[in-house]
């Protein structure tokens, strides 16, 4: 006998998970509450980590900034697994449809070459600063504390090695192997990136979650993004005629402007708890912030010369107001 | 020798790959379960991108058998042709 | 000018080396140990990271089409389900209890293991063991995620799941799965893939999922059918994973052999004892069986686990030290553990039962040598008690192992009359255990297993004082709906009165 189940109205128990009530109210919770909110074990940890046994597990002390509750720093974006996945799925679409757009018109061998030499030398080697990324926002998230802070690291850390692997097809598609190798190379020992790899090998020793959040995903990125994809992508190469770029790029920069607000979102939040957490912050992005605009003077001077230190300059006042923004006297 | 394995989901996507596998590994014995089809061989068990593109009709990238793949036991070699799972032994 | 060349086309790992591979560097402004603290005090050498082989080579353009594809299939199933209140579709409501097993104890190890290879994808020096490591940190909180997500409709109808999150932390029985994962995060990065990557993934999860999703399809579970091969297809990667680190750590150096061997005999033993579990499930959660804890075994324990251990013996690796003993509990831990289930099932947030006659007919088919001879007369006398009104409760508590936290419920290997009981001083403390296996384990590392969180004894200080109903409240725990038998719960009642309505006029 066929059942017809949809038929039967019955009447629900419960509305959600009790800790979700507790948070919430008594009502249905989303799905983004159900994956983030209080998953992370929190009490009865059995035993000291070996490798510090100072610390516990999961150990809110190991950075400088204290909240009451750290699920408080939501993500607006509300990713759980699943909405990440689909939102980068469609996106990977859009940019495996440029690289063949590109490739299939022939667009690569149409630059001039000139163009062609600024693209690989700036962007190839960010490769390296992209995979600096990944090993940070995969720091944040196995040491950060509490889900809603912690998992978006991980989707972020996935995403600065998609980054990664696009300017590494990027170098492929305008180059060769060989334009890897000299991106490399350039990493390793050109005067003009080594700035910018000390500033990278200096987060690769930092343990303050928190700090290095603000290190990598506010301070550096929030000049590296705008100088190199808009910038020099957007406005030197596209308008001199290697909008071809562009479209290979166009990932970085729908990235960036999304990823942004969730980053000014967990700033905002963290300051507005306490004195306290604004006078670290303030600190740490102040700082952080003049280190890496004077790491990407030399990079930005690949492409635009003479005018780098300007549009550092200028890109530096726009952080600091965004920063200001989120409530952090600058 | 021992006995490697890989378990499909069992639906109209996996159908064609299976039948491949079958068609690649005559030694092959495929055990079909609730929602999951088992394939056991002895020793070593091949699945062929180009099989797999003649029963499907269309191009497949060998990467796609991870949407509906439920477990595998084995060494793992995979190029762009071909996946082999194997036991030394 | 046409300078255009031919470029080289790349294979498949010439490609993932340009793409992935080749973006670390050895680090020059700060020292190696610096970046990476943690990799070198368990003492395993590594001399080339490179020498990594990468088990699958998946970029993240393709990780994120083909999980984006499994997640919508995943996502419109769960869908379906809510709407249709598939639930309904369960053979029986008491099938429920191993879902609620499994949402308080397995998932939340899944998010356990998402941090700990969040770590472990940070902490090891090689691009491509790293990269490897986040997919499955990724992964890992997917599970633990899709989990939650597929089980929060049965929370709307049924008891048992709604305290997950207090429960995870407090009550006795998930401190097993909870100390497995605490163990593993607390150790090395190296021992980390040992205990999860290898032990639990490649030579365990296939116990725990393959045959528990097809019981949960034979009993019309769409939803966990669904979470259970999604999350699987994604174990496939982990479990090679895990083969391909024993196996580098086995190349790299032969120095690494006995390091690795006593974490293989270590964690197959945790990593048995917390799969203990799933025998219960599988041989008496079911209402309609799909094979027995033994037949998967033979599977999956057995004919898998002894052709890995095959290929592993070229590297000088033996079986794992627990091996024999493990096949001599087979016959008997599932009725072992449902026994203990059943009478301490006042402090369950899940329900046990008496077997019925045609339970026990199955379970003596599948267990001739077991099971009439020793647990049928068990339950006999349990369900004499229960037909009395005075059903068998045991409010005395449970000696808990002080390795694995199960009860000391198991018999002695070669004796199946006696309950095995080892003891171990440390410090001039008297310590408890299960078994030999987790003794070994507790007299090679002391001075972490006598931290152990034990649940029992929080009954009995600040601040429950040993007053049972504060402890229910303190683990959120409703007596009376969540806990005790099946016969007579809310859960029961509910499930068949709207199963009444579904298939009457009424
Ligand atoms: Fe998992
Ligand atoms: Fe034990």
């Amino acid at each position: 006998m066929q059942i017809d189940l949809r038929t039967v109205a019955i009447q629900p128990q419960r509305q959600a998970f009790d800790h979700l009530v507790r948070r919430f109210g008594d009502k249905p919770a989303s799905r983004y509450q159900e994956g983030s909110y209080d998953i992370q074990a929190a009490e009865n940890l059995h035993y000291k980590p070996t490798w510090a046994p100072e610390n516990e597990l999961y150990d809110a002390s190991l950075t400088r900034i204290v909240m009451q509750d750290w699920y408080a720093l939501k993500d607006p974006r509300q990713f759980y697994y699943s909405t990440y996945t689909l939102t980068r799925a469609r996106q990977q679409e859009t940019a495996e449809a440029n690289f063949a757009f590109v490739e299939s018109r022939g667009l690569a061998d149409m630059l001039p070459d000139e163009l062609r030499d600024v693209a690989l030398k700036v962007l190839v080697p960010l490769r390296h600063a992209a995979w600096g990324a990944n090993q940070h926002n995969t720091f944040i998230c196995g040491y950060g504390y509490g889900t809603t802070f912690t998992q978006p690291c991980m989707y972020h850390a996935m995403d600065n090695l998609g980054i990664a692997q696009y300017l590494s097809r990027l170098g492929l598609l305008l180059g060769d192997t060989d334009a890897l190798e000299a991106g490399k190379q350039a990493w390793l020992d050109d005067a003009a990136w080594q700035p910018l790899r000390r500033y990278v090998e200096d987060c690769l020793v930092l343990r303050d979650p928190f700090e290095l959040f603000v290190a990598q995903n506010v301070a550096l990125d929030g000049l590296l993004y705008p100088l190199v994809y808009e910038r020099i992508v957007d406005e030197h190469l596209s308008v001199r005629g290697a909008s071809a770029v562009a479209m290979l790029t166009q990932f970085m920069s729908d990235w960036f402007d999304e990823t942004r607000k969730w980053v000014d979102a967990v700033l905002k939040v963290a300051a507005a708890e306490s004195e306290h957490n604004r006078d670290v912050l303030q600190g740490w992005t102040r700082s952080w912030s003049a280190r890496a605009a004077s790491a990407m003077v030399p990079v930005v001077e690949l492409a635009l010369g003479a005018e780098a230190d300007e549009a550092v300059g200028q890109q530096l006042a726009a952080l600091t107001a965004r920063i200001q923004k989120t409530g952090i006297p600058l | 020798m021992s006995t490697v394995f890989i378990a499909l989901q069992a639906n109209e996507e996996t159908r064609p790959i299976i039948e491949a596998i079958e068609i690649d590994n005559p030694q092959a014995v495929v055990n079909r379960q609730p929602a999951m089809v088992k394939i056991d061989a002895q020793g070593q068990l091949v699945i062929r991108k180009s099989t797999i593109e003649e029963q499907l009709g269309r191009d497949f990238d060998l990467q796609e058998l991870h949407i509906n793949l439920i477990s595998l036991t084995g060494n793992v070699v995979e190029d762009d042709e071909t996946l082999t799972l194997s036991w030394n032994s | 000018m046409d300078m255009k060349v031919a470029k080289k086309k790349l294979g498949l790992k010439e490609k993932y080396r340009a793409l992935t591979r080749d973006l670390g560097w050895d680090t020059t402004y700060q020292p190696k140990d610096a970046v990476f603290p943690y990799v070198g005090y368990e003492g395993i050498k590594i001399h080339d990271w490179d020498k990594w082989e990468d088990p699958f080579r998946l970029t993240m353009d393709a990780y994120w089409k083909y999980q984006a594809e499994k997640e919508r299939k995943f996502y419109a199933i769960i869908d379906a389900h809510a709407q249709n209140n598939g639930h309904l579709n369960l053979t029986d409501a008491r099938y429920l209890s191993a879902l609620k097993i499994f949402l308080q104890a397995i998932s939340p190890a899944e998010y356990a293991s998402h941090k700990g290879f969040a770590r472990t994808g940070r902490e090891f020096p090689g691009v491509g063991t790293q990269v490897a490591c986040q997919m499955q940190a990724i992964d890992e909180i997917r599970h633990a995620q899709t989990q939650i997500h597929a089980m929060s409709n049965y929370n709307r109808y049924y008891n048992g799941f709604h305290a997950f999150a207090d429960t995870r932390d407090r009550i006795w029985y998930t401190s097993v799965a909870r100390s497995f994962f605490d163990d593993a995060m607390s150790a090395g990065p190296f021992e980390f893939m040992i205990a999860i990557g290898f032990s639990f993934e490649y030579v365990l999860t296939n116990l725990l999922f393959v045959p528990f999703m097809s019981g949960a399809a034979y009993n019309g579970d769409m939803a966990t059918v669904t979470f259970g091969f999604s999350a699987q297809s994604d174990e496939a990667r982990h479990m090679t994973l895990g083969l391909e680190c024993i196996k580098f750590m086995l190349e790299q150096d032969p120095d690494n052999l006995p390091i690795v061997q006593n974490w293989i005999d270590k964690w197959f033993w945790r990593g048995f004892r917390v799969l203990g579990l799933v025998s219960t499930m599988m041989d008496y959660m079911l209402p309609k069986r799909v094979m027995s804890w033994r037949e998967a075994w033979d599977i999956y324990g057995v004919e898998n686990g002894g052709a890995l251990f095959k290929d592993l013996a070229r590297y000088g690796i033996k079986p794992p030290k627990g091996w024999d003993d493990a096949e001599k509990a087979i016959d008997h831990m599932s009725h072992q553990f449902m026994l203990g289930l059943y009478q301490w099932s006042f402090g369950t947030a899940f329900h046990s039962w008496i077997p019925s006659e045609e339970d026990m007919n199955w379970l003596s088919a599948k267990y001739p040598d077991t099971f009439d001879k020793y647990y049928r007369p068990r339950w006999k006398h349990i369900k004499k008690l229960a037909d009395a009104g005075t059903p068998f409760k045991n409010y005395g508590l449970a000696k808990l192992c002080q390795t694995c936290q199960l009860p000391t419920v198991f018999t002695e290997p070669d004796d199946p009359t006696l309950t095995c009981h080892r003891q171990s001083v440390y410090k001039g403390q008297k310590y408890h255990f299960c078994s030999d296996g987790c003794q070994h384990v507790f007299d090679n590392e002391p001075e972490k297993y006598v931290q152990a969180w034990l649940p029992m004894p929080q009954l009995f200080q600040e601040p429950i004082n040993g007053d049972l109903g504060a402890w229910m409240e303190w683990v959120s725990l409703r007596d009376g709906k969540d806990n005790g038998d099946y016969a007579g719960s809310e859960d029961q009642r509910n499930f068949e009165a709207w199963r009444g309505l579904a298939t009457t006029n009424q």
